[in-house]
């Protein structure tokens, strides 16, 4: 039995500007998604402007995350799913058939909710995409670009005189940074983040938010949260999930202040969720 | 319930300290330079095992270069590749084949390699003791695989690794240390094996390491000597079983050391 039937009834106003004209990197055209026969996302069309920060936000089960993982096709890995509709990066759909999801991965990078670094160094961890990707042409290249990467991750200052020694030793916010770091030394155009501080304290999120503001300069970042003051605080344009829908997108100061749907204003107001 | 179990404890681990002092005490008296080093020689005039525990290590090593990859092999595939039933399958005949008495195992190699090659080889004895190797270090790879977290694949694919980089480069080095203990408990496990030896490598009163010819064993060895009617004899194969339980200890502590977890 599909779940959507014991869900209530979401009215969507089709005027919702999910779609924008400018130039979008990411471009989703009606997709749906299944776990096995459970959909979890419901004709979801976006678009995501180059270099700007985008947060999902929505309750728990809402396909925040499910939606992120279609991104990159992360979801390929869960057996039994299912993707129909389009996710067009640069203008490319990325599930066409052919489509090399290796390197697809390389320019859509991830920083997972969890921190999980490799049980190997903290060089290492940061090493690892590059070595496989074949991206350093030299051992001092590799150094540089490991150094460059952990600087951009605002972690090299803490970790330059231990680059030989686990990464497990680092700290929770530490380890996150490190995922944040290594996932970015393979230059990534898009950034996927999914809740990337919600296992953290106050601090390290602070440092973690600092670090989304000055990477936006580079990536798109996409970046799903919990945490609506979070939301608020970092992205430029905000958008709401409910129960697999898209509700609203939006300028994230308008989200707050003047949202456009009454789910919205419900949600973000904590009436439910 | 904690008396309970401190009694259980304390009986299984008696019985073997008791097992572990005994042999020591019966054994030590035997042990100089000249037993470990010289071939055995008729009774009344001496002799050692230094055959038998260099036929051991050759078995060992022969057992392990086959038993060991193959069994890892088989433990990635249920682990990381396989799915459904087929894996189903092969996980319910690597179970079974744990069960095997490994007397069926030496008769089976006796048929498939001894016959053929007229003759009995230290690759037979390798051969019978890797078949044995395989269902026991790919049970316990599988094992270890499945307690690398999830996150640790799906972080590796995110950065564009290919599935087989994934496994080798990360999800394998993971388990490595499990992985090891499961080696490791496949070789104490056939380096006390006698049965499957007795077909295969059959024995041999000389110094060999060819892999052609019949070799020594100190498990075989302490079979002909503990079945023998002289207490000369009686004396070495309880020698030959305490220099046995030190070699396992021996390879057991630089096994532990070499994967230790560095991080």
């Amino acid at each position: 039995m599909p779940v959507q039937t014991a869900a209530p009834k979401i009215e969507v106003r089709a005027s919702t500007p999910a779609v924008t004209n400018g130039k979008a990197k990411v471009a989703v055209r009606d997709l749906n998604f299944f776990y096995g026969r459970v959909q979890a996302l419901h004709d979801i069309s976006l678009d995501i402007p180059e270099r700007i920060v985008m947060a999902f936000i929505g309750p728990s089960g809402c396909g925040k995350s499910t939606f992120l993982r279609t991104l990159n096709r992360m979801n390929d890995v869960i057996p039994g799913t299912r993707a129909d509709g389009q996710v067009l990066i640069d203008d490319h759909d990325i599930y066409a058939a052919g489509t090399d999801v290796v390197a697809l991965r390389r320019r859509v990078g991830m920083v997972f909710q969890k921190s999980n670094p490799f049980p190997k160094s903290i060089f290492d961890n940061v090493a690892y995409g590059l070595r496989i990707n074949r991206m350093a042409e030299s051992s001092s290249d590799l150094q540089g670009r490991v150094e460059q990467a952990l600087k951009d991750a605002a972690l090299w200052n803490e970790v330059k005189d231990r680059l030989k020694t686990s990464a497990l030793s680092l700290s929770g916010g530490q380890q996150q940074r490190l995922c944040i770091a290594r996932a970015l030394a393979v230059r990534p155009e898009v950034l996927l983040m999914d809740e990337p501080a919600s296992a953290l304290d106050p601090i390290a999120t602070s440092k973690i938010e600092e670090l989304i503001f000055d990477l936006k300069k580079q990536y798109t970042i996409v970046i799903v949260t919990h945490n609506m003051q979070q939301a608020a605080r970092v992205s430029d344009t905000t958008a709401f999930f409910l129960l697999g829908k898209l509700i609203e997108v939006n300028a994230t100061e308008q989200m707050f202040t003047a949202p456009k749907e009454k789910l919205t204003e419900d949600y973000i107001t904590g009436r439910f969720g | 319930m904690t008396s309970l179990t401190a009694l259980c404890t304390l009986l299984a681990v008696s019985a073997l300290l008791i097992i572990l002092f005994y042999i020591a005490w019966q054994g030590i008296d035997s042990i100089s330079i000249r037993f470990l080093t010289d071939t055995p020689r008729p009774v009344g005039e001496g002799g050692g095992i230094g055959n038998a525990i260099l036929g051991s290590l050759v078995l060992l090593l022969v057992s392990s270069a086959i038993g060991l990859p193959l069994g890892i092999c088989v433990g990635v595939y249920l682990a990381e590749v396989g799915t459904g039933r087929f894996a189903g399958a092969v996980r319910f005949i690597v179970d079974t084949l744990t069960g095997i008495p490994s007397i069926v195992t030496g008769v089976f190699v006796y048929t498939i390699l001894v016959i053929p090659m007229r003759h009995f080889s230290a690759l037979a004895g390798g051969v019978a003791l890797a078949l044995i190797m395989i269902p026991i270090v790919a049970r316990t790879t599988e094992e270890m695989l499945k307690l690398v977290p999830h996150s640790l694949r799906e972080g590796a694919l995110a950065l564009g690794a290919p599935q087989w980089r994934v496994t080798l480069g990360v999800v394998l080095p993971a388990a490595a240390p499990g992985i090891a203990t499961g080696a490791m408990l496949a070789i104490a496990r056939v380096s006390g094996e006698t049965a499957p030896l007795l077909f295969t490598a059959f024995g041999s009163r000389f110094f060999s390491t060819s892999l052609n010819e019949p070799i020594a064993s100190l498990t075989v060895q302490i079979y002909n000597y503990a079945i023998s009617p002289y207490d000369e004899w009686h004396a070495q194969a309880w020698a030959a079983t305490l220099v046995l339980m030190t070699l396992v200890l021996g390879i057991n502590i630089i096994v532990r050391f070499l994967t230790r977890k560095r991080f």
